[in-house]
Formats: C-alpha cells, sequence, structure tokens
C-alpha cells in the first residue's frame, strides 16, 4: 500500500510542482498573492478541450498505442499552454498591472479573488457544472510493481511534467531571461538600472507561470476530470508548496509539490480521500510555524 | 402588501447580518490592515457552534444543548474568536499576505470538515431546526418579521456603538497608530502584533456572531452557505461602503445585499428553468467584473483614505512601483 | 558639446505635483558636480529623471547630442549613463563577482571578464571579497560595490544619490577620493549630498537647489567660503567634517 501511496503522491506531486512554479514566481517578483492562479489552471484545461475537439476533426483523434489521448490531445496541450500564457499577461495588463501603479497592495489581492471567481464563474457558464473528459476510453494500469500500479496516460504525461519542470528549472538557472527574473524579484530597481527591461520580465513571468498551470489542468483533466472548480481546489495545496518550498524557488516549488502530493496522498488511507485538501493547510501552518521561509527560501 | 413588507424585513434583516459581518471585516482590515480572505470560515464557525448550544439534541450528530439563543451567540463569538486566535498567533508576525492564504485555507478546510464530518456538522446536508427567535410569534408572518427585523437592528446597533468606542478609546488610537507609522508605535512600547492579533480576534468574534445570526434567522444552515463566494461578497460590501469607516460598512452590507437579491430574483424570474444554474454564475462573473471596476475606477474612494503598502516592503521600491 | 545637459526640466511622481519645477544644467566630461540643497529642493527627484526612474512633465534630457528624453531606465545604462541609489542599491543575495558580472552582461561578451577584474583592481578590497555575499558587507564595502557595479559598464557618465549616507567619517572620504580618481580616469560625476562639506571639497562645480529650481551655481571650492551658499545652505556656520 505504501508503494501505491508513493506512485499517487508523485504524479499528483509533479501536477501540483507545475502549477506552483508559476504561482511562486509571480509571487516573489510581484509580491502578492495571485488568487486566480488556479483558474489558469482551469482554463488550460479547458481549452485544450475545445482544441482537441477542433483538431480532432483535422489530425484524426486516434489515441497512441493503449492510451486514452492521441497527438491530437498533446497537440492541443502545446497550444493551449501557448493560450493560458497569453490569457495570463492579459489579466496583468488589464488588472493587476494598472493596480500595481496606484499603489495599492490589498486592492491586488482582493482583485485576484475577484477575478477568479470570474473566470472560474464563466467557465461554469459556458461549460455547465457537469464534469467532462477528453476521452472515454478505458485508461489501460501498468503494473510497475507488487502494489504499485499506474495508468500508461499518468506515466506519459508525468514525463511530459517532468520535462516542463526540469526544462524551467533550466531556464533559471542558465539563461539570460532567468538571471533577468531573479534579478527583477530580487531587486526591480537595480536590475533597471543593470540594463534589464523590467517590464519584460514580468510579462515573461506570467507568459511562463500560466502555461505551466495550463500543462497542470491538462494533466488533472486527463488523468481525472474537467469540472470548473478544478484549478480553485488546487489552489489551497498550490499556495501550501510554494510557500513550502521558498517563494520564488523554482526547485522549491518542485519538491513543495512532490512532498504535498505525497502528504495528500498518504493522508487518503489515514483519514479518507474528502480531507485531502486540508492536508495542504495542516503543512502550511506547520511550515508557517517551523520555517516561514520554506525549504529553499532566504530567511526574512 | 403584508407578504411585501415582510418580505423586506426579511431582507433587510439579513443585510444587517452581513453588516455585521462587514463591520468584523472593517475592524481586521480598516483599523488593522489585515488581510483576512476566510470570513466564510469564521461566519461557518459561528454558525455551527450555536447551532449546536442550542438546537434540540437529534441522534445524527452531534450537539443539541438546547441552550437559549443569547448563549448560543456568545459561544459563536467565542468560538470564532477562537480559532482566529489560533490563526493569528501564527501569523501575525509574518507578512501580511501570508494571512490571506492562512485564513483563505482555513476557510476551505473548515467548509470541508463541515460537509464531510457528518457526525459532528450533520455534513452536506447541515443542521436543521435551529431554534429562532420569537418562535411564538411564527405564524403571524409580518409580526415575526418585524420583531426579528427588530433584534436584527439591535444586535448590530449594540455592536456598532462598542465599535465606535472601540476606535476611539486609546486602543484604537494605538491601532491607527500602527497603521500610519509601525516603526514609531513600536518604539512606543506597543507590540504591534499584539494589537493587530487582538483586532484579528475581535473581528473574527464579530463575524462569527453573523453567522449565529444567520443560523438563527434562517433556522437551518449547510456547508455550502459558507463557500468562498461569501468572503468575496463581504469584501465587496467593503470595499464598496469605503473601508475604515463603519457606517460605510454598513451601507455598502444592504447595497451589496440588495443587489445581490435583485439580481438573484431578476434572473429567477427572466432565465428558463434549465438556465437557471449557469444564470448564477453569469451573477458572479458579473459581481467580479464590478469589483475590478470599482477598484481600477476609484480606488481612493473606496479603499480608505491611503494605501496600505505591505511593511516588508521597503521604502525605495514602495516608491517606484513595478512596470 | 555638453556630456549632459537638462532643459526646462519639470519632474514629479504625480503629474499634478512637480517636485523639478525648471531646471537647466549641464554638465561636461570629465568633471565632478555635485548637487546640494535643503531637504525637498529636489534634488534626488532631478537625477532619477534623468536616470528614467521618475516621469518627466515637460522640458528635455541630452546624453551627448542624442535626446534621452522619455527613455526608460533599463536602456540608458547602455548608452553610457549609469545610476547609483541611495539605499538598496547592491543585489544583497548576490556575491560580489555575482554582482558585478550581471551588470557587465550588458557588455559584449569579450569586455566582460576585463571589465569586472578592472573593477576588483580599483576597488582591492572587493577583489578580496569576492565571494562573499553582498548584503554581509560593511556599509562602506556595500558602497563601494554599489559604485563598482554601476562602474563595471565603463559609463561617460556616473550618477550617485548620496553616496555618503549612513558612513562614518573616514568612509565618507574615502568614497570622495574614489570618486576624485574616478573623474581622473575620464567618468564624468554627478551627486547629491547631504554632507556639503565633503562634496565641496572634491566637486568641480556645485549646483544648489532650493524649491525645485536651481538657486545658485559656482566653482567647487570657492562655494565653501560663499557666503549666499552659507546662508542658503550651510546654515550660516561652519559644519564639522
Amino acid at each position: 500500500m505504501i508503494g501505491q501511496v508513493v506512485v499517487d503522491g508523485v504524479t499528483n506531486g509533479a501536477m501540483i510542482g507545475l502549477g506552483a512554479i508559476g504561482l511562486t514566481l509571480t509571487y516573489s517578483l510581484l509580491r502578492f498573492a495571485n488568487f486566480a492562479h488556479g483558474e489558469f489552471i482551469t482554463w488550460g484545461a479547458y481549452l485544450a478541450l475545445l482544441l482537441t475537439g477542433a483538431l480532432g476533426t483535422v489530425l484524426g483523434g486516434a489515441p497512441i498505442g493503449d492510451l486514452t489521448f492521441g497527438w491530437t490531445l498533446l497537440a492541443a496541450l502545446a497550444l493551449a499552454m501557448a493560450l493560458t500564457g497569453a490569457l495570463a499577461v492579459a489579466l496583468d495588463t488589464l488588472l493587476f498591472r494598472r493596480l500595481r501603479r496606484q499603489g495599492t497592495e490589498i486592492a491586488l489581492v482582493i482583485a485576484s479573488f475577484g477575478a477568479s471567481l470570474a473566470l472560474r464563474s464563466a467557465v461554469e457558464f459556458i461549460f455547465s457544472l457537469q464534469p467532462l473528459y477528453y476521452s472515454h476510453d478505458i485508461a489501460m494500469a501498468v503494473r510497475l510493481a507488487p502494489g504499485m500500479q499506474a495508468t500508461e496516460d499518468q506515466l506519459v504525461l508525468f514525463g511530459v511534467a517532468l520535462v516542463l519542470m526540469l526544462g524551467m528549472h533550466l531556464l533559471m538557472r542558465h539563461t539570460a531571461l532567468g538571471r533577468a527574473m531573479r534579478a527583477a524579484s530580487e531587486n526591480p530597481l537595480l536590475a533597471r538600472l543593470v540594463g534589464i527591461d523590467v517590464a519584460a520580465v514580468v510579462r515573461g513571468t506570467w507568459y511562463l507561470g500560466g502555461a505551466l498551470a495550463a500543462a497542470a489542468g491538462v494533466f488533472l483533466g486527463a488523468t481525472v476530470q474537467l469540472r470548473p472548480t478544478m484549478g480553485f481546489d488546487l489552489l489551497l495545496p498550490l499556495f501550501a508548496a510554494a510557500v513550502l518550498g521558498g517563494i520564488g524557488s523554482v526547485p522549491g516549488a518542485m519538491a513543495g509539490g512532490l512532498i504535498i502530493g505525497l502528504a495528500e496522498a498518504a493522508a487518503v488511507p489515514l483519514a479518507g480521500a474528502q480531507y485531502r485538501a486540508a492536508v495542504s493547510f495542516l503543512v502550511l501552518l506547520a511550515v508557517l510555524l517551523l520555517r516561514p521561509a520554506g525549504l529553499f527560501g532566504k530567511a526574512d | 402588501m403584508l407578504g411585501l413588507a415582510s418580505y423586506f424585513a426579511f431582507f433587510l434583516t439579513v443585510a444587517l447580518t452581513y453588516g455585521v459581518a462587514t463591520l468584523g471585516l472593517n475592524l481586521n482590515w480598516g483599523a488593522a490592515g489585515l488581510f483576512n480572505v476566510g470570513v466564510a470560515g469564521f461566519m461557518a464557525v459561528g454558525a455551527y457552534v450555536s447551532a449546536w448550544l442550542t438546537a434540540a439534541p437529534v441522534a445524527s450528530h452531534w450537539g443539541g444543548f438546547a441552550l437559549p439563543i443569547p448563549l448560543g451567540w456568545a459561544g459563536a463569538m467565542a468560538g470564532a474568536g477562537l480559532a482566529a486566535a489560533g490563526l493569528g498567533a501564527i501569523t501575525m508576525r509574518l507578512r501580511a499576505d501570508y494571512l490571506a492564504i492562512t485564513t483563505f485555507g482555513a476557510a476551505v478546510s473548515l467548509q470541508l470538515v463541515a460537509r464531510n464530518a457528518v457526525w459532528i456538522t450533520g455534513g452536506p446536508f447541515g443542521i436543521a431546526f435551529i431554534p429562532r427567535p420569537f418562535e411564538r410569534l411564527a405564524d403571524r408572518p409580518f409580526g415575526f418579521g418585524l420583531a426579528n427585523l427588530g433584534l436584527a437592528v439591535l444586535v448590530t446597533a449594540l455592536v456598532w456603538l462598542a465599535l465606535e468606542r472601540l476606535t476611539r478609546s486609546p486602543w484604537g488610537r494605538v491601532l491607527r497608530a500602527l497603521r500610519e507609522d509601525e516603526t514609531a508605535a513600536a518604539s512606543l512600547g506597543k507590540a504591534p502584533d499584539h494589537y493587530r492579533l487582538q483586532a484579528f480576534v475581535i473581528g473574527a468574534a464579530l463575524m462569527g456572531l453573523a453567522g449565529a445570526m444567520q443560523a438563527q434567522f434562517f433556522g437551518f444552515i449547510a456547508p455550502d452557505n459558507y463557500l468562498p463566494v461569501i468572503t468575496f461578497q463581504v469584501w465587496v460590501m467593503l470595499v464598496l461602503g469605503g473601508a475604515g469607516n463603519n457606517r460605510g460598512a454598513l451601507l455598502g452590507a444592504v447595497v451589496v445585499w440588495g443587489l445581490w437579491a435583485l439580481s438573484g430574483s431578476a434572473l429567477h424570474l427572466v432565465l428558463p428553468p434549465g438556465w437557471q444554474a449557469r444564470g448564477a454564475s453569469l451573477r458572479v462573473v458579473a459581481i467580479g467584473v464590478v469589483l475590478a471596476g470599482m477598484l481600477l475606477l476609484r480606488p481612493r474612494g473606496l479603499i480608505g483614505e491611503e494605501a496600505t503598502v505591505s511593511r516588508h516592503v521597503p521604502p525605495a521600491a514602495r516608491a517606484e512601483p513595478l512596470p | 558639446m555638453s556630456l549632459l545637459r537638462t532643459q526646462a526640466l519639470v519632474a514629479g511622481y504625480e503629474p499634478g505635483l512637480p517636485i523639478v519645477r525648471d531646471v537647466s544644467l549641464s554638465v561636461e566630461a570629465r568633471e565632478i558636480v555635485v548637487l546640494l540643497g535643503p531637504n525637498g529642493a529636489g534634488k534626488s527627484t532631478l537625477i532619477k529623471a534623468v536616470a528614467g526612474l521618475v516621469p518627466y512633465v515637460s522640458g528635455e534630457v541630452w546624453l551627448r547630442d542624442e535626446s534621452i528624453t522619455g527613455v526608460p531606465a533599463h536602456r540608458l545604462v547602455r548608452r553610457g549613463l549609469a545610476f547609483v541609489p541611495q539605499n538598496e542599491n547592491v543585489f544583497a543575495g548576490l556575491t560580489v563577482g555575482e554582482n558585478l558580472s550581471l551588470a557587465a552582461a550588458v557588455l559584449p561578451r569579450p569586455r566582460r571578464a576585463a571589465q569586472v577584474r578592472a573593477m576588483e583592481d580599483l576597488f582591492p578590497d572587493l577583489g578580496r571579497a569576492r565571494s562573499q555575499r553582498a548584503g554581509r558587507l560593511s556599509g562602506g564595502q556595500r558602497q563601494m560595490l554599489a559604485i563598482a557595479r554601476a562602474l563595471v559598464v565603463a559609463p561617460d557618465m556616473l550618477v550617485l544619490d548620496e553616496p555618503s549616507a549612513g558612513l562614518a567619517p573616514v568612509l565618507v572620504d574615502l568614497v570622495m577620493a574614489k570618486l576624485r580618481q574616478i573623474r581622473d580616469g575620464g567618468v564624468a560625476v554627478v551627486l547629491v549630498e547631504q554632507n556639503a562639506r565633503a562634496a565641496l571639497a572634491v566637486a568641480d562645480r556645485a549646483v544648489i537647489m532650493v524649491e525645485g529650481r536651481v538657486a545658485h551655481e559656482g566653482a567647487g571650492a570657492s562655494l565653501l567660503d560663499d557666503p549666499v551658499v552659507a546662508q542658503l545652505y550651510l546654515g550660516g556656520r561652519r559644519q564639522q567634517a
């Protein structure tokens, strides 16, 4: 049973990590907790749904091997990531950037809460509350070891998630953009003085965060289901993962996501599946009590 | 005619309960600069505590002490205050938006417990048959409605008076000083976190009271009454009315509740049955957009006199906002 | 042609509340100009406007023969104008070496290492502290790093906002001596200073601002004895160094 907990925890943890990266980056760069981040997950998933429908007529929707999805979903994933990144940038340009200029920090948090409600309710309005699926095929399970199994879908998407997270980590560490993002996070004024276009960095951060969230959404939608609250329900685990990992740290968000994923999976046999989200809250409280800076964060 | 009057009385009664919650939020935010994104959670605590204390015993879940309503309400305030004290003890010394995340998490977790811990909270169906004030008058709707309204007005007035006294007291002055210039106030020997924690707890207790009042006025409660949209509504009430201003808080509550109820009724009348749920979603979209618009276009008049920037932001960065 | 020239510059954080009200001044190559004046005179706001950090209401600024009016801050460093803010002027979380290489990143790749080495030669203390986190440096070292960070791109003009703030007197003298050394190396230096005495000792020229306008100008050393300056700003008494 422990083995299955590990499998479930790791696969879920990868998804939470993907979502938490964008959250931790915008939190660190812009100094506010974006409650609308979950909606990038939701919109990414639903956009991919629309795109699979549209692309299916063009590319044919044949699944690959034993997976429930095929190239159509993967293409839709790429497009949904691009579109959701643009959505994130648009939200910042239309709403958050203007509020930043006016200088009221509380307005940002409330506005993000309001934007979250609006975006979520828009999905409800368009798609209704009914759960939806990318495919109604049965997912083939693969036995990894005695007592440990995962579906092929999960394994492939987990691989995709790993590649994305690794790519993001490399970007932060070894590219000029990554250096610029870290400098701008630490000291935006000084970053401008060393020639960094901080406005462009802000847009880039939103774009990447939104795109990764969309990937998390497709992952969730493909392995579980699509619901209008899917992203919002992940907000608490995402915040917990970001805080646990240390605000602003991409490896931290990944590690935090993994730990939260494992903790939630471990809680299921102990407390029942309904209390999963409460686990994140307990982890969050523990982190704030013991080490508020998180695993990879600097002490404030 | 009488029906309309009693409907109006009920509407105002509920609006005033939200008013009490908004007054509590005003103490949190307007007076002490605290981001409380868990309003619904504190209302839920108050509602359930009051329900447990006042309802008759029932086999399916805990509680049912059949105590008088005033005790129920007092217990509600204590319960919500205690929850806030626990949360606040952990987060008060940290950066401002950690409180937002923590209160949000608390509200989500509480709602989760309310839904699932069937033997404590009655599960998804909640608790019914909560004793209502003036139960004897229940068969005369107009008198009943008026009596309840009177009680709501009385409680709200008492809360309002108490808050006005509190803000003009030395305690209130310290809070204001802390909001203006924390370092200076701290140098006078006033521990900022202590005062903020007190403001947090009292505000939460008021939210608990509001929840308890609603429990008694409606006669039943359910976990789905305490979703994040409730927190959002109370914030809109505060923001619309003008934070830092108790009168504004009450006014905002009545106006926003009025708009909410009106739009609900309008949608109910206009939309065909199959579209009701979707119409509800549209209502929320509209409110979200309206709030965003207000924040953009009328920030000064709505969110208090000065902007409160997080105390962890260094002065240089305050002067040069990010592009 | 002047290195830097402002004309009728009006600037402020909010359009209706200009802090710099009408300033026309010029700075030549290889000179040290100090801006003096009472608090609120607009000295810091002026240099921040020139550095692209504070918006203009009207007026123009030229760097050599190119207008830099409205050019955003992050582009100015490539044009040869480097600014050292008063606070938070190093990346505290990075090491000394990382601060310098990050700043040098705007240079063409072949020049970067050489420029960083040149800074370590000019500021030997920093060379020794290369792998120390900038946040852990002493006040004096940090100020030197802040200046080195700006200088590493080999700018034509170095602009500093109160470089002596918070420093002990002996360190103030060191900073001022370093600025003189920098000027001798061919870089124009403009600084805002509260410590008028220390600044006037090295300045070639001084500009005194009062309430957003230029009230008085003159050669640096002579202003120390100038009764007008003493009345306007030095309080009519000689200050302790």
